[in-house]
């Protein structure tokens, strides 16, 4: 399965199939962050149930530096 | 006392994170800034390399308020979008609202920021937007329901300091809600007219995290803000063309 993850195209590893696997899978579970997915902000407690599928448009934000 | 929606601050001095040298600088200027208020951007994460340091997740969240803002935003939707993804957080609801409609001045786009800003008060959010000096439209945002106006001093990055204070002195009269001077400001003096203008806060970045010495330019802007704020409560003397003598002239030894 492959995604667009923020901007990029990305290789799904087969065991992930939720945005909690995701999340998991990129080593981002203590950060602070917002994912979008296919356009909707989700909340953590949807991570979870949340399916990825193939074609899925999905965007990881952060607070950076900025005025 | 400074306040903005539901929220109160005792400092007036609101700072921008943005382009600071090191995270330890800006440590240090921010606190020595004593600012209550930073603000920050919203941006994709580089997940190449998720263990680069970032600064907000090391900041003590209980004593500063996030303002984060729709920097980069060009469109309504756009700055809806990154005003809800921040919110996602559940860091903060306040949102500085910056639609930009050119890239060589970084001028904001009055139709849109109004706009936007009309759809993220109807959504509970605590909007601030970033506007230009027009008195006008300063005064549709306060129509659209903005919490705070913060009229730009001078483009963004810029340090020309106040280039229209005549407006900005308008604004300020007319405005029921508080006036924080955004953008432009580039070294104390310019805050301190700000002030003395009877603005209820600044908010800068460039001038402190640019300046040779951003931890002792952020404690310059903290003094400024204060003298600046005191003078305008103290009111000014009239200014007159000729002198006045101080010293009395009676009993002058002949």
């Amino acid at each position: 399965m492959i995604i667009q993850l923020n901007g990029k195209e990305y290789q799904v590893p087969p065991e992930v199939k939720t945005i909690e696997q995701l999340v998991k899978q990129l080593q981002i579970k203590q950060r602070v962050f917002v994912i979008e997915h296919n356009r909707m902000i989700l909340q953590k407690e949807d991570y979870p149930h949340t399916s990825l599928s193939h074609g899925d448009v999905v965007e990881i934000v952060h607070f950076v530096g900025g005025g | 006392m400074l306040q903005i929606g539901k929220y109160q601050f005792q400092s007036r001095l609101f700072l921008g994170t943005g382009k600071f040298s090191s995270l330890e600088v800006q440590k240090q200027a921010v606190e020595a800034s004593g600012t209550e208020v930073l603000t920050f951007a919203v941006r994709r994460m580089n997940l190449e390399n998720p263990d680069q340091p970032n600064f907000l997740e090391n900041l003590d969240l209980n004593r500063y308020t996030l303002l984060p803002n729709t920097a980069g935003a060009t469109t309504v939707e756009e700055a809806v979008r990154i005003a809800r993804l921040a919110r996602a957080s559940n860091l903060c609801d306040m949102i500085k609202v910056e639609v930009i409609a050119d890239t060589k001045t970084l001028l904001p786009d009055p139709i849109a920021t109004i706009e936007a800003t009309k759809i993220l008060v109807e959504e509970g959010f605590t909007v601030l937007p970033y506007t230009s000096d027009d008195p006008v439209i300063a005064r549709e945002l306060v129509e659209a329901g903005a919490h705070a106006i913060m009229p730009g001093g001078a483009p963004i990055g810029s340090g020309l300091g106040l280039l229209n204070p005549r407006y900005l002195e308008i604004i300020i009269e007319e405005s029921p809600v508080p006036v924080i001077i955004d953008a432009g400001i580039g070294s104390p003096q310019d805050v301190v007219q700000a002030m003395e203008l009877g603005a209820d806060g600044v908010l800068l970045n460039t001038a402190v995290s640019g300046a040779k010495d951003p931890v002792k330019m952020a404690e310059a802007m903290k003094w400024a803000v204060i003298a600046g704020r005191l003078g305008f409560e103290a009111g000014r003397i009239p200014k007159k063309r000729y002198a006045s003598a101080s010293s009395p002239l009676e009993g002058m030894v002949k």
